[in-house]
């Protein structure tokens, strides 16, 4: 039996495959395929201080080998959260952790406060990444003073794992990673969806009520395994790499590049046990090339 | 409703006009129970332009013979890919998905189907459904023309068929609710899948005669779980999603 275990710093995975938030609900809506316990980590739904209803239809757009959505972080607020959500995830046996989301500082740190009391809820993955909202989001994601500085602020109020998740939309993600560890981040992970855009022709319109949105699937996948070896190289602290992954060879592939664990997102829309069929491929590959323990390949990757 | 992936086999692939294919499926495995109204997520060989599920309301189900029936009408790439399946292919569909269209209370209660182009393709289980509950269920069908009318014959197995084409090719001239038969009859329910512009039309007629209304959406999808957030629409009770807070919606509770 080969060993499936990764720490990120203090949060204990009992392999390295977690879900991507925005693309698995709170969990239960996969219950039907599959046994929700059986993945690493679950992160749940953006969730932000108050009650968000997105961005009007229409928010998604099918393109090449991947999709746009400008969702919009739509969710009933962290207060909802943690008195409807939450005691219905206290039994799956498995890291449930949040994706915290904000227009402004003040909002980033009031959420992840109040998800320091949920037992529960060992990490946090600080959202400074997303595309789709008008204010904050991606912002605070894009410049090294404002990433340092939301980082800093939640970190004195958050005692728990918390994890930076990154935007590709700048011109050097490592800085923006450095930035990030030197204000206290445990982990960070990459990379949240490419800023894209849509057009219909025929009907001269965007496709998307928002005009742009964020790109996710395997189209994105060459550009997020560059962010991933580029930013493991770059800080200390774990990195949890996502990015298009569709099955367990693309898995691999971003553990070799330096991620500790993975994230899956659009694939889950496609297949539903594909988060099983990962770990399972996990295994059988760690068992082919006779490696004991995952941790063995993260940044495995050999020169030419 | 417990959901399934399953592999269902393709056993018939009719074509029914240039645009519209019948696709009859059987599953190995015994069908789980579905609901008139529901729909399939359908996954299509994996190419750069059919990557996410295609959703397709359920058509009919047989159940002594374990078929299941899609009406495809091809807008696409995915809808084309799947008209050019051969018998004997495996198509994997996750199922049952959405709601379901409300029973009616009375049986002696006048109920009314309005379909417009493919978006008849649930009617037919619904009408299906209710003869089969004893009531008396009556379709009124429009199309663009005589050659867009398909499974006739399958609706007046089960009901009266009304029918409007738009250029008067078979039934009366125009659009269904410019039918005779509103300013003839009154009903209790009326049940419509369509174009969202005649769904609008039939939902504006059923609010202006206080007459219960459901209409099935349909709405672009990414996952028809629940999990995407893609699909949604404003309703009175905020922006949900329509693949599991619908497709069937009452027309009270849209904000069209």
């Amino acid at each position: 039996m080969v060993d499936l275990k990764v720490d990120i710093g203090k949060l204990h995975l009992k392999n390295p495959v977690m879900t991507a938030s925005g693309t698995f609900g709170y969990g239960m809506e996969y219950s039907d395929f599959i046994d929700i316990s059986r993945i690493g980590g679950i992160i749940v739904k953006g969730t932000t201080l108050r009650k968000r209803e997105g961005n009007p239809y229409p928010r998604m757009k099918e393109t090449a080998f991947g999709m746009l959505n400008a969702v919009g972080l739509q969710n009933k607020g962290v207060d909802y959260f943690i008195e409807h959500i939450y005691p219905q995830l206290t039994n799956v046996d498995t890291n449930i952790i949040v994706n915290v989301s904000g227009s402004t500082i003040d909002e980033y740190v009031k959420t992840a406060e109040k998800l320091n009391y949920l037992e529960k809820i060992p990490a946090i993955e600080l959202n400074i990444s997303c595309p789709n909202v008008k204010e904050g989001g991606m912002l605070f994601g894009t410049s090294c003073t404002a990433a340092n500085e939301v980082v800093d602020k939640v970190r004195r109020v958050y005692k728990n794992v918390l994890i930076v998740k990154l935007s590709p939309n700048v011109t050097d993600i490592s800085e923006i990673a450095k930035a990030v560890e030197d204000a206290g981040a445990d982990a960070i992970s990459l990379i949240n969806t490419v800023l894209g855009m849509a057009i219909d022709a025929e009907t001269r319109k965007p496709c998307l009520s928002t005009v742009t949105g964020g790109l996710s699937g395997p189209a994105i996948k060459p550009l997020a395994l560059r962010m991933v070896w580029e930013t493991a190289r770059a800080v200390k602290i774990p990195v949890i790499g996502m990015g298009g992954i569709m099955n367990a060879a693309d898995a691999i592939e971003f553990m070799l590049a330096g991620a500790s664990a993975v994230e899956v997102g659009t694939a889950n829309f496609i297949d539903p046990t594909v988060t099983i069929k990962i770990i399972e491929g996990i295994e059988d590959y760690l068992c082919r090339h006779g490696f004991s323990s995952v941790s063995e390949i993260v940044g495995a990757l050999e020169t030419l | 409703m417990k959901k399934l992936i399953l592999d269902l086999i393709l056993k018939k692939n009719i074509r029914l006009n240039e645009q519209v294919h019948l696709l009859i499926f059987s599953s190995e495995q015994s069908l789980p129970k579905i609901l008139p109204g529901q729909f399939v997520q359908v996954k299509i060989d994996d190419s750069p332009a059919t990557f996410l599920r295609r959703p397709f309301s359920v058509n009919f189900v047989d159940g002594e013979n374990n078929e299941l029936w899609l009406l495809i009408q091809i807008v696409g790439a995915g809808t084309l890919k799947l008209s050019e399946t051969f018998p004997g292919a495996s198509v994997n569909m996750i199922l049952p998905l959405g709601n379901s269209f409300t029973f009616p209370y009375k049986k002696d209660e006048k109920i009314l189907l309005v379909g417009g182009g493919s978006g008849i393709a649930p009617l037919l289980f619904w009408g299906s459904y209710l003869r089969k509950a004893d009531f008396n269920p009556e379709f009124l069908i429009g199309a663009r023309s005589r050659a867009y009318l398909v499974e006739l014959e399958e609706f007046e197995k089960y009901g009266k068929v009304f029918i409007t084409t738009e250029d008067g090719s078979k039934g009366e001239k125009g659009f269904v609710t410019d039918h005779s038969i509103f300013k003839e009859r009154k009903f209790d329910r009326i049940y419509s899948c369509g174009p969202t512009p005649m769904m609008k039309a039939v939902g504006a007629y059923a609010i202006k005669n206080n007459t219960f209304c459901e209409v099935s959406l349909e709405n672009t999808m990414g996952c028809g779980i629940g999990a995407c957030l893609c699909c949604v629409t404003d309703t009175t009770a905020g922006r949900v999603c329509v693949c599991t807070e619908g497709t069937v919606f009452n027309i009270a509770k849209l904000k069209w």
